[in-house]
């Protein structure tokens, strides 16, 4: 009887903490669902309830159904049949079947097809709570972000015919975008027009009626089983770059065969496929041109929240086997959380949690808003005062959400490699044993920084919105009003820690180019994060006095850290660069 | 076609929650303490009724409890899971009621349910662990049952082919509806609750609570008044499909003489409380003669034979 969602006294804090009425408003539209749904609330305190009860069944069905599970998911994974189809482990598959029946398979999609209209918030709680219970299954669960850009972007007609059956859990999807040569520079996805090599990366052609086909081998497909495919692929070839790249809906037949099944470090539960297509027929979604610049980039964005999610779930449930264990192994005769040196080990790995948490809260919070605000505008508005101030919102939204979007993925995913780390070194030897679940956390936690994007990515993207201004007003925000007087000297602080960013920033600007700023980049957005969940921890300490000693725990240790950054950045060094055939060496000579 | 089922279900102290005030002085169970939870196997006969109208072309599924108004979150917790009507069967007459007065009850309220194809109970309630309760039940209503429950494997032509525990294995049994079933916690797992019937039903009342809930936000209006508000409460709850029947004696029409007190020849003759102390551990040693040694030890104190 595990429930993930009441057994977890952070998520409680954080569901209260956060206005989730103010959401209800957006995804709600003025709660005019109530009247064509008998389920739909009426009002935010009812959406709230909602969304509490809604957790707490996923939080049972984390517990009961998914964690039993992972470990027997772990050893048997998944099986390639020889007719080309998978079947998942027994785990994944009586997850899944429970999660459907639970309604849980279309959180965020309408309810007129059969969705439960979330926030993506909520949607990031469940997330990381099926993520605790199984990191893989998230790779499943989690992509509802494929029926959500159906659902934004595709035809009427497209939407009818499959968001029903995604949101009953009858059908999975998959985002079917790498090739061979293309995994971060997605860019580079083939210009070759009708191509009969098998080898070949998926191309799409057009008949003498302009039905679409796809062709070609797409690799590294995660649920690349699924029935419902979203392609990326270049329907322009005479535009070799992003701009000739459109998404395309394809759907299982025996026109796609799953060749080959990874055999990966982690996440067993989840089948990474290679597809091949064999003028399997496609369907446009929304517009030509625009696959990858907006319909890959929004699905993306999502895909990020999603997987600092599964980044959180998998800290959880590291740090819970780690404190658990800290306070019943003895050695010299006392438990071994009573030794400083493991008491600091401890501590560092809960705050690394709960800032990733507080982060990615956040991050998806402002996602929120900024739909909610295109989603009133769209819905259109009378008044012209209020108008303005809604697209004024939604892009201020959307410039801080390239911020916070890869910040989140960044630092969670980052997160819970080092507090898996560190629960396999509370353990000692009987964590790198196959004996206790930390060595599977490491193993599935080591994806996290690499897919949808990988750590330098997220911060090439990230350090663009630190230089630019946005973490700096937003930090101005957070810190401007009256603090209470246990939180002035920690705000001084944080000021301090400001000033010094805006001198690295400054400083890194004045370099010009963007060599400089991509080579500190890290660094910067460090700093940015340091103060950020300073902050936030700050204001949650108005609300409950236990996070109060976390946020004065946070400064003691990231203070340093910044003045070290800040340091490093205003050295102007660039031998990373400059002497990098000294310091890298060169490549070793081949035999 | 299909069949229509009729689950009877409690609502339990969660005993799994046992905490210091879980027992009064007198040694009896301190109810307050303690959470209040579907009784587990019950669960899974909702569930197994669930699926007979899912697998065998529809009916309805109809889940019946006695008790106090508290008891409508388990009816709740049903309608969330896919229950069709649910009943709560509350009367301050059948209080003290035992197994057999119950078992009096409930065949009254299930006789009221009109024609039923298969009655379901779980196995037993953790509270009282007697599993008198369903066979008591069949008896009543002259029914055939099977007990221990673990699978119903067929329905055909009104025979339905079961598995069920016996022990040390299990034997396949063959029997003509009508007819009653109780169901161990070893057969299908119970589905959760559905979100969207969850967002539902959270708002399905009894009229007693209902009741309730005028007298809390009310309290200066007259009787009449309050009676006024409750019955527009309760029409309008009917509109939506969320009403939550309430049957009380005379509608089941039990003969007061087999219920409560009067029915109940059960006399409690002592309750032991039993407080299970932890004194320690003792290390075992992982070898051939530590875990004989513990076998020796285990058989000589009776744990096992």
């Amino acid at each position: 009887m595990a429930n993930f969602f009441a057994d977890n006294e952070d998520i409680q804090f954080l569901f209260d903490h956060f206005n989730l009425a103010t959401l209800a408003d957006g995804t709600e539209e003025g709660y005019r669902f109530a009247k064509e749904f008998d389920f739909a609330p009426a009002d935010a305190a009812e959406a709230k309830d909602n969304y509490r009860r809604i957790l707490n069944v996923v939080g049972e069905i984390a517990g009961d159904v998914v964690a039993p599970t992972a470990e027997e998911t772990d050893k048997v994974g998944n099986v390639l049949n020889p007719d080309g189809s998978v079947t998942y482990a027994p785990g994944i598959k009586e997850s899944l079947k429970r999660l459907s029946q639970a309604d849980m398979m279309g959180f965020t999609l309408p309810y007129r097809f059969g969705g439960l209209n979330c926030p993506n918030l909520v949607y990031t709680i469940a997330n990381e709570m099926i993520s605790r219970g199984d990191a893989s299954l998230m790779n499943i669960f989690g992509l509802q972000g494929i029926a959500e850009t159906i659902n934004a972007f595709a035809s009427e007609e497209i939407k009818q015919a499959y968001l029903p059956r995604m949101s009953s859990g009858e059908w999975t999807g998959a985002m079917v975008l790498t090739e061979p040569d293309a995994g971060s520079d997605l860019q580079a996805v083939k210009t070759s027009g009708h191509d009969t090599a098998s080898e070949a990366p998926a191309a799409v052609w057009q008949d003498a009626e302009g039905n679409w086909f796809v062709r070609g081998v797409k690799r590294f497909i995660t649920n690349g089983c699924g029935e419902v495919l979203l392609v990326l692929a270049r329907s322009e070839p005479e535009i070799s770059d992003g701009r000739g790249l459109s998404l395309f809906l394809v759907e299982r037949g025996p026109w796609v065969k799953v060749r080959r099944l990874e055999n990966k470090l982690g996440i067993h539960g989840s089948p990474t496929c290679e597809l091949f297509f064999n003028d399997a027929p496609a369907k446009l979604i929304g517009e030509r041109q625009r696959g990858l610049i907006t319909y890959v980039m929004s699905l993306m964005n999502g895909a990020r929240i999603g997987i600092a999610a599964q980044s959180l779930g998998i800290g959880e449930a590291a740090w819970r086997v780690a404190r658990d264990y800290a306070s019943s192994r003895k050695q010299f005769g006392t438990a071994i959380e009573n030794f400083p040196a493991m008491r600091e080990l401890l501590v560092e790995m809960n705050l690394d949690l709960h800032a990733a948490r507080t982060v990615n809260y956040w991050a998806s919070f402002h996602v929120d808003q900024e739909f909610s605000a295109l989603k009133l505008l769209e819905a259109g508005v009378a008044d012209k005062e209020r108008e303005k101030a809604l697209k004024t919102a939604s892009r201020k939204y959307k410039r801080m959400n390239t911020l916070f979007t890869p910040i989140a993925k960044y630092y969670a995913s980052e997160m819970c490699m080092r507090v898996s780390m560190d629960a396999i070194a509370t353990l000692g030897g009987s964590g790198y044993m196959k004996d206790y679940p930390v060595e599977r956390h490491l193993r599935d936690s080591r994806i996290t920084t690499i897919y949808e994007g990988t750590s330098q990515l997220q911060v090439i993207a990230a350090v663009r919105g630190v230089v630019s201004g946005t973490a700096e007003s937003y930090l101005e925000d957070l810190a401007a009003g009256n603090w209470p007087e246990w939180a002035v000297p920690l705000v001084e602080q944080l000021n301090a820690g400001r000033a010094l960013l805006s001198e690295a920033i400054a400083f890194t600007k004045a370099q010009g180019g963007t060599e400089y700023m991509d080579l500190h980049g890290r660094k910067l957005v460090d700093i940015a994060i340091a103060l950020l969940v300073g902050f936030w921890f700050c204001k949650q300490g108005l609300a409950k006095a236990a996070k109060q000693v976390v946020a004065r725990r946070w400064l003691i240790t990231r203070m340093p850290e910044i003045r070290k950054l800040h340091s490093m950045i205003m050295s102007g060094d660039r031998s990373a660069i400059a002497d990098f055939e000294t310091l890298a060496a060169p490549v070793p000579a081949g035999e | 076609m299909g069949y229509n089922c009729v689950v009877l279900i409690k609502q339990v102290p969660d005993t799994k929650r046992v905490t210091g005030e879980a027992m009064n002085p007198d040694g009896t169970v301190n109810r307050a303490a303690l959470p209040a939870i579907f009784n587990p196997e019950d669960l899974y006969a909702v569930e197994l009724a669930l699926e007979i109208r899912d697998r065998f072309g529809g009916g309805k599924v109809t889940v019946i409890t006695m008790g106090p108004p508290a008891a409508c979150e388990a009816l709740r917790q049903a309608l969330y899971r896919g229950a069709d009507e649910v009943v709560l069967v509350t009367d301050r007459r059948a209080a003290a009621s035992d197994t057999l007065a119950t078992s009096y009850i409930l065949s009254c309220a299930v006789r009221k349910c009109g024609q039923v194809d298969v009655v379901l109970c779980g196995r037993q309630a953790i509270d009282g662990d007697t599993a008198q309760v369903g066979p008591q039940l069949a008896e009543k209503l002259n029914l055939p049952q099977v007990t221990y429950v673990e699978q119903l494997q067929d329905i055909k032509d009104g025979v339905v082919r079961i598995r069920r525990n016996v022990g040390n294995g299990y034997e396949i049994v063959e029997g003509r509806l009508p007819m009653l079933l109780t169901v161990l916690d070893t057969a299908g797992h119970p589905r959760p609750a559905a979100a969207r019937r969850l967002m539902k039903y959270k708002k399905a009342r009894a009229k007693l609570e209902l009741e309730a809930a005028v007298t809390a936000e009310m309290p200066n209006a007259t009787a009449e008044g309050k009676a006024t508000e409750v019955a527009r409460r309760l029409a309008d709850l009917q509109n939506r499909g969320l009403i939550i029947h309430q049957w009380n004696l005379d509608d089941i029409k039990a003969d007061l003489q087999w219920c409560g007190r009067d029915g109940s020849p059960t006399k409690v003759h002592r309750i032991q409380s039993v407080i299970l102390t932890g004194k320690g551990h003792k290390g075992i040693l992982p070898t051939d003669e530590g875990v004989a040694e513990l076998v020796t030890e285990l058989i000589e104190d009776h744990t096992i034979s």
